[in-house]
């Protein structure tokens, strides 16, 4: 009879039935009374912003855009996207040094990684962290990140390129800043585990930043530039030389694949497929196209505690990162409730944070350190900072590990 | 008790609380009346549209010039009750753009602004606008409040010694000889008859004003005209949408505070239908048809809920068979009319020239009582509409902004009164339309509410997209608080509230808006075990 009744609106926020899980899955929400929580701060808000844009409350900045809202969410409303989209067209713009520092992670890693030694000790430095903390607002709690002394992308070049043209099967690697700048042994696991599952590991022609921490820190010209490049190079390795792309960063993946186009309206519908999570990756070779991994025998048993990061909650995908580490032979897995750690990339690294961080935090680091596990394990950088930092137990990416215990 | 005023109001409706305002100001004794809340009848039921006039500029001049002063009055007295948004009248490809011409031409006699805009220029400030427009004329229509204008009144109408007693029905017309000199009434609250005596009442009972004169023998032709309308979820569009045409059906589509209205229909009730107006799936079909060609988003806009109004059409009197239908204002001294002194009605008219039919009455009762008093209203600003917004503003920080602003854009200046510092005030009853604890209990303070639908009336609690699922029960908590009734009472209101929420939701009850509402059903009904006391109700 109505024109309506089969109709879906376009605009998202209207599924929303008020049922409120969201917030009290909002990690945020629970520990820093400012923040509205998603519900108020998504489908709510974006009502009243409808009605007129001076309804944008700058707390939206409070939200970790961890996503777990969504995961919640039975009404299938993208409420964090709704959030983000906000903070994009209401939010104040940004005019901060410090965010532009912490977001351009690619160009501060450059700079930082030919000084590593000097850099790393200074930002290790009371006074320094003290005098980052007066004038950039960086807390001087957070303990920063320690840059390598020469990128991934030039150790690769030198060492390991021709080797790896040589074999058949390729696959395309988007490393991301952390592994080019802080951490190039993930990478050259992630090399080792490739070649031993029989695959060579390119790079992509022209790799940035992924963007992440420019869309969080408001600057969106620069993220959409660069991920034009990088879906440009995205295209080429799918396209002209039939490779997959893998990444290690459960957030590089989940931006790329879900962020560019509802956030920055970036059509990526031809590649996404093609874009996927390392382990996720390693375990379909395993499980469905035979592909066997040799483990070293008699290795030390090994207890590994699994927290799975919010993007690898949103996106589904734990399950392979946890399956991968239990296929490794002396590796007892448990794995820790699905919770936000509470650092969120480049959020915990502000003062008027810092708390809120750690409090979100708190729940997980108790849990890891009552597991009795040795070492912890999660797909995530910025996850690893945080734990490590907050616990006493280290943290590696699963690969790290199974790379680790392989023949 | 002193039951005697110098002019006693049936009706508490726009024009009645304007009445009582006039006079108020103008330092006659007067006694407003009302069976139900304030702003239950047609002014709580229209489309809250801010008439530049230009809908009726080509077919009724004399309404046209009314509405443009009008618009510009309140404006200026009610900038609270007022968004300023402009409105759009457009031709699509059916339409004949000669008529454009013709309507810009009568625009300008009435001295109503209409510029002619390029079509593409109507879509860069009109988003909304369907796309295939051929012409698009602009015009000052805005959206207006109608239960806080109403509000306004009364409270300006309280401060100046006026008395408004709501939920008390006028039963009976006192008659002395061929004089009215005073009423008999039953209060719905105090469960006992009453009797007010004043030397005039006016009839501001819009199409119920039939039934009052008829207590007396008097006639004045009413032809009851059933207007439906719709409500969507959200803001859909920011200037108001015409067509630029004849009025006709469903060819309005006015933003108000989160919504975006469409309306109306018109169609002709029997008398004895007007307590009760039930949205067809016909009227839906058509609001939503004709509803498309003005804004296609309209197709896949989530709809909240569909209602109904009277209006109070007269015919003149000289014409019994009701063909010539006036929008206009009927003021009908009947001591002239029907040789019964005493006795004022004021009818017609629309929400928009309230004042001015305000203004036409009291200006009448003074001469009947030999005052010699001018009319303020015109220049007096309401209560709500003393300062500008910013200073309001200022005056009210270190509120969460949302609250802050949906607080002012509520009550105005007034908004300073409501104490929502502090997390235990601050804390959201409605979050869909941001209503603080602080404010429900400033309402039930200072705004004479009585039960939730009055209190919806006065803060929005309810109105947002749940419909009340989440602020029904925590309203009804603080109610409880500030005066206690007995737990079957409450009970019986909180139903009575979600029924009523209900009724304008059932007939577009689809998608995701049925899917909010056996939420809420199975929240009160089978968490709050309410079941019973709906069924109840319902059955009322």
């Amino acid at each position: 009879m109505n024109i309506q009744q089969n109709t879906v609106s376009e605009n998202n926020f209207e599924q929303c039935i008020k049922c409120t899980v969201c917030t009290v899955y909002c990690p945020v929400a629970a520990v820093n009374p400012d923040y509205p929580g998603p519900k108020q701060a998504g489908p709510d808000g974006e009502r009243l912003r409808l009605k007129q844009p001076d309804f944008y409350d700058n707390a939206l900045k409070y939200c970790l855009n961890c996503k777990r809202c969504e995961v919640a969410c039975p009404s299938n409303v993208r409420i964090g996207d709704i959030i983000q989209a906000a903070r994009i067209k209401y939010g104040p713009k940004n005019k901060s040094v410090r965010n532009y520092i912490l977001a351009n992670t690619d160009l501060v890693g450059s700079l930082a990684s030919p000084f590593a030694p000097i850099v790393n000790t200074a930002v290790s430095l009371k006074p320094v962290r003290y005098m980052m903390d007066k004038v950039m607002a960086i807390d001087h709690r957070r303990i920063f990140p320690k840059y390598s002394h020469g990128t991934f992308t030039s150790w690769y070049r030198k060492h390991a390129a021709a080797e790896q043209a040589a074999y058949d099967r390729q696959v395309s690697y988007f490393h991301g800043c952390y592994v080019n700048y802080n951490n190039p042994q993930l990478g050259k696991d992630l090399i080792r585990v490739m070649n031993a599952a029989g695959y060579g590991v390119r790079l992509l022609d022209k790799e940035k930043c992924c963007g992440v921490a420019l869309i969080s820190n408001g600057l969106y010209g620069q993220a959409l530039k660069q991920a034009r490049t990088n879906m440009e190079s995205i295209r080429r390795a799918v396209k002209e030389n039939g490779t997959d792309i893998i990444a290690t960063s459960s957030t590089c993946t989940f931006t790329i694949r879900d962020e560019y186009p509802h956030l920055l309206d970036i059509d990526n519908n031809d590649v996404r497929d093609n874009i996927e999570l390392a382990t996720r990756y390693i375990y379909r070779l395993i499980k469905s196209e035979g592909v066997q991994l040799k483990f070293k025998k008699n290795a030390e048993p090994l207890k590994v505690a699994y927290h799975t990061p919010c993007h690898m909650e949103k996106m589904g995908w734990a399950y392979y990162s946890i399956e991968l580490l239990r296929m490794i032979p002396g590796v007892e897995v448990t794995v820790l409730d699905s919770q936000c750690c509470g650092i969120a990339g480049t959020y915990g690294f502000k003062k008027e944070n810092y708390a809120t961080s750690q409090a979100i935090g708190e729940p997980l680091f108790r849990q890891i350190e009552e597991s009795g596990a040795d070492i912890v394990a999660t797909d995530c950088e910025t996850c690893k900072w945080q734990i490590e930092m907050s616990t006493s137990k280290p943290c590696e990416h699963p690969l790290s590990i199974l790379a680790s215990r392989l023949e | 008790m002193n039951n005697t005023y110098d002019v006693i109001i049936i009706g508490g409706g726009a024009t009645g609380a304007g009445i009582a305002r006039d006079c108020s100001l103008r330092g006659i004794k007067a006694l407003l009346l009302e069976r139900s809340d304030i702003s239950t009848g047609a002014t709580g039921r229209n489309h809250g549209l801010l008439h530049s006039g230009a809908r009726y500029a080509v077919t009724d001049h004399e309404s046209a010039e009314e509405c443009i002063k009008e618009n510009m009055i309140l404006r200026k007295i009610a900038a609270h009750c007022v968004e300023e948004t402009d409105g759009l009248f457009i031709s699509l490809p059916e339409d004949d753009l000669v008529y454009q011409s013709l309507f810009v031409e009568s625009c300008r006699k009435a001295g109503i602004r209409a510029d002619i805009i390029d079509p593409a220029e109507a879509r860069l400030i009109e988003p909304a606008v369907n796309p295939a427009l051929t012409g698009a004329v602009r015009v000052p229509d805005g959206a207006v409040d109608p239960f806080r204008l109403t509000s306004s009144n009364i409270i300006d109408a309280k401060a100046h010694g006026a008395e408004i007693r709501t939920y008390v029905e006028v039963t009976e017309l006192i008659r002395e000889q061929d004089r009215i000199i005073g009423v008999k009434a039953y209060d719905y609250r105090m469960r006992c008859e009453q009797t007010f005596y004043a030397q005039i009442v006016i009839n501001a009972g819009g199409i119920w004003g039939h039934g009052i004169a008829a207590k007396v023998g008097i006639t004045i032709n009413m032809l009851p005209a059933k207007g439906a309308l719709l409500i969507f979820g959200h803001r859909v569009n920011n200037h108001v949408l015409n067509r630029c045409r004849k009025p006709a059906d469903a060819d309005i589509l006015v933003p108000g505070d989160t919504i975006s209205l469409i309306g109306t229909t018109s169609s002709k009730v029997p008398f004895d239908q007007i307590d009760n107006m039930i949205v067809t799936p016909e009227e839906v079909d058509l609001l939503l048809r004709e509803g498309e060609k003005l804004s296609p988003r309209l197709a896949y806009t989530r709809i909240l809920r569909a209602y109904a109004g009277v209006r109070p059409l007269v015919a003149s009197d000289d014409d019994p068979s009701g063909r010539t239908v006036s929008r206009g204002i009927v003021l009908l001294d009947h001591a002239k009319r029907d040789g019964m002194e005493g006795f004022i009605t004021i009818t017609g008219g629309k929400l928009m020239t309230y004042r001015l039919m305000a203004e036409w009455a009291t200006d009448l009762a003074c001469t009947k009582l030999g005052i010699d008093a001018k009319c303020q209203t015109a220049t007096t600003p309401l209560p709500g509409s003393t300062e500008s917004k910013k200073e309001t503003d200022r005056k009210t920080r270190n509120r969460p902004i949302a609250q802050r602003r949906s607080m002012i854009a509520r009550h105005g200046d007034m908004a300073t009164l409501i104490d929502s510092r502090g997390s235990d005030k601050s804390s959201l009853v409605c979050e869909c339309e941001e209503v603080s604890t602080g404010e429900v209990e400033y309402a039930l303070e200072n705004l004479a509410v009585t039960n939730l639908v009055d209190l919806r009336r006065r803060t929005r609690v309810g109105m947002g997209t749940c419909q009340g699922e989440l602020c029904a029960c925590r309203a009804a908590g603080i109610m409880g608080k500030k005066s206690p009734v007995c737990a079957k009472k409450a009970k019986a209101d909180l139903a009575s509230f979600l029924n009523e929420r209900w009724k304008g939701m059932q007939p577009i009850a689809w998608g995701d808006t049925l899917r909010e509402s056996e939420y809420t059903t199975w929240v009160y009904e089978g968490v709050c075990g309410l079941s019973d006391e709906i069924e109840k109700t319902s059955a009322q």
